[in-house]
């Protein structure tokens, strides 16, 4: 147990000492959606948005709970990258070659993405507030969406990492990523609530987990526990299915290429 | 534990999607000895090190690396071994010695413990003055130094190395060989793969050459070379004649003073039992074909003769003039 933590914490560390060396890069996933998203799209489609159709005061205060659960989609679908960096460069084998639990490396690759995501969600809440969004079920609400960011962002990483352990080359990872993220936006009620998209969008929106999550998120900033609270416990159950499947899924794959 | 060995393989065997990559290698090593698998790239040495060290499960066969079995003790295998991997395997934005305290708790030393090992791994490989710098500002030769205080950390009974100087300059190259040797003078077994052949003839105690995942000869620089007996008459060729070559070539082939006739580009490399008693019929052959020669020389068998006679080719066909030194 002790060894656990010392491996666990020692590897976290490092990706920690990664993102404080790659400050570009760490200004820019920080930046990154809250102003191309909730200031830049937030205030262009504030006129062209129906306050009937989205049920909230302003569009930013809808799209709030979108750019959260696309920041923990973003983040959790790119949690394996430095993974398959590791693989490519010949760290991981290194990794690989001492006395270390097998599950150390990804157990601190989703302490990790989770501890940055959570921090982003937070970022994002501030600079929604600055704009006069106020969530409605307060701070127990903010630790409620945190959860249901986590559960999400628990099973995005399990895929991103699974595709990590499995392509060829990372140009198969981009391209895969690329190919996932815009249309799990695009069908889920992110941008527009469901009941505003044709008939057969919606249908495939409901297969679409992350639907479920903003689902849950949504009423926790714009209406209150009695709207949020049914939809966060479904979004919780739905969550716990669906981190099952990935961590099964990619701890398989993780298997195969480790031997 | 002077002679006992570090390392013993059995049978060993592994098939990549029907592919065999390592086709029933046995042989041990002892304890303390540099033991280097030479062969050609896809030879199947780096399958088998990687065997060695549990990251990759044999198909079948059986290996003890530091008295642990690889297959039912791995944890025990990888808690007693060092690794100094092909690939600069350096994380860029971390310093040298945050790579190295990575380590220290990935092998759960004590913090007391670690900073003592790191200091004096840093010393032994002359990185104390860039030890606080990122990697990323490292030269080759220098990832290559961190590459091999990181695989020394554990203090190993073995240490594993992939092709210690590939691509490496020149001085770097003898610098890495200097290290080497002192860890084996510290008694430390290292077990090296590398398809350079001046690497092999001057580091290895026992080589073993692999071709095709199979072992083709096994034994120390010297006894190989004596081994293969004879010499090597080298014969070039004038530019003009290069197409008469290849009768030259099968006619040589026929003489009984001649044991095996290898083409090379302008020219050929021809074993013989003894050169004085072989080069008038050689130079006889080369007459009566109208094929002039352009030099003729002979020497003792080197360590790529070996490679040849046991293989049938060169260790790398496109640079034939590489290993000539």
């Amino acid at each position: 147990m002790r060894e656990s933590l010392q491996e666990i914490g020692a590897l976290t560390m490092r990706w920690v000492r990664r993102l404080s060396r790659e400050k570009f890069s760490m200004l820019f996933t920080l930046v990154q959606p809250m102003l191309f998203w909730l200031i830049f799209f937030g205030n262009l489609f504030q006129r062209a948005a129906d306050g009937q159709v989205m049920q909230a005061p302003n569009y930013i205060s809808f799209l709030a709970a979108g750019v959260v659960v696309m920041t923990v989609l973003n983040n959790g679908l790119a949690g394996g990258v430095d993974l398959l960096f590791d693989k490519e460069n010949g760290f991981l084998e290194r990794l690989m070659s001492t006395p270390i639990h097998r599950s150390s490396v990804i157990l601190s690759r989703f302490l990790f993405v989770m501890a940055i995501t959570s921090l982003q969600v937070l970022v994002i809440l501030g600079v929604a507030w600055l704009f006069g969004v106020r969530p409605a079920t307060g701070w127990l609400g903010i630790a409620l969406i945190l959860l249901v960011g986590v559960l999400f962002g628990v099973g995005l990483t399990a895929i991103s990492m699974a595709m990590a352990f499995s392509v060829k080359s990372h140009g198969d990872f981009f391209s895969v990523l690329g190919f996932l993220s815009l249309p799990m936006i695009f069908l889920s009620s992110a941008l527009v609530p469901l009941n505003a998209m044709p008939g057969w969008m919606q249908v495939l929106a409901m297969f679409n987990p992350m639907t479920w999550v903003i689902d849950a998120v949504r009423p926790l900033i714009l209406s209150g526990w009695t709207d949020a609270l049914p939809r966060v416990g479904l979004a919780i159950v739905i969550m716990v299915v669906f981190d099952a499947v990935c961590l099964y899924g990619s701890s398989r794959a993780f298997r195969r290429a480790m031997g | 534990m002077a002679r006992s060995p570090a390392i013993e393989v059995s049978a060993l065997t592994k098939v990549f999607d029907g592919v065999t990559a390592v086709d029933h290698l046995s042989f041990h090593v002892h304890a303390g000895e540099v033991f280097g698998l030479l062969g050609p790239n896809g030879a199947g040495k780096s399958t088998t090190l990687r065997i060695l060290i549990t990251l990759v499960r044999p198909t079948s066969g059986s290996a003890t690396v530091a008295g642990a079995d690889v297959l039912r003790e791995p944890e025990k295998v990888r808690s007693r071994i060092g690794y100094v991997p092909q690939e600069r395997a350096i994380d860029r934005f971390l310093t040298g010695r945050e790579h190295l305290l990575l380590l220290a708790d990935l092998y759960h030393l004590p913090k007391v413990e670690a900073r003592r090992r790191i200091a004096e791994l840093l010393a032994l490989v002359d990185l104390e003055h860039r030890a606080d710098a990122p990697a990323k500002t490292y030269s080759g030769g220098m990832k290559r130094k961190l590459d091999i205080a990181c695989g020394l950390l554990p203090n190993p009974s073995v240490l594993f190395m992939d092709e210690p100087t590939l691509g490496l300059d020149v001085q770097s190259r003898l610098r890495i060989w200097d290290y080497i040797r002192r860890l084996r003078d510290r008694g430390i077994t290292i077990v090296m793969t590398t398809n350079y052949l001046d690497e092999a003839d001057q580091l290895c105690d026992r080589l073993a050459i692999i071709d095709a995942g199979r072992i083709k000869a096994l034994g120390s620089p010297s006894e190989l070379k004596a081994g293969l007996g004879g010499d090597t008459l080298s014969l070039s060729v004038v530019p003009a004649h290069e197409d008469s070559l290849l009768k030259l070539i099968a006619a040589l082939k026929d003489l009984s003073s001649v044991r095996a006739v290898n083409a090379k580009p302008r020219g050929c490399d021809v074993r013989v039992e003894s050169s004085e008693k072989a080069l008038p019929s050689v130079l006889e052959t080369a007459n009566r074909l109208g094929c002039q020669l352009d030099s003729i020389e002979y020497r003792r068998p080197r360590l790529d003769d070996v490679f040849i006679a046991y293989t049938g080719h060169r260790i790398r066909e496109e640079f034939p003039a590489a290993d000539q030194e």
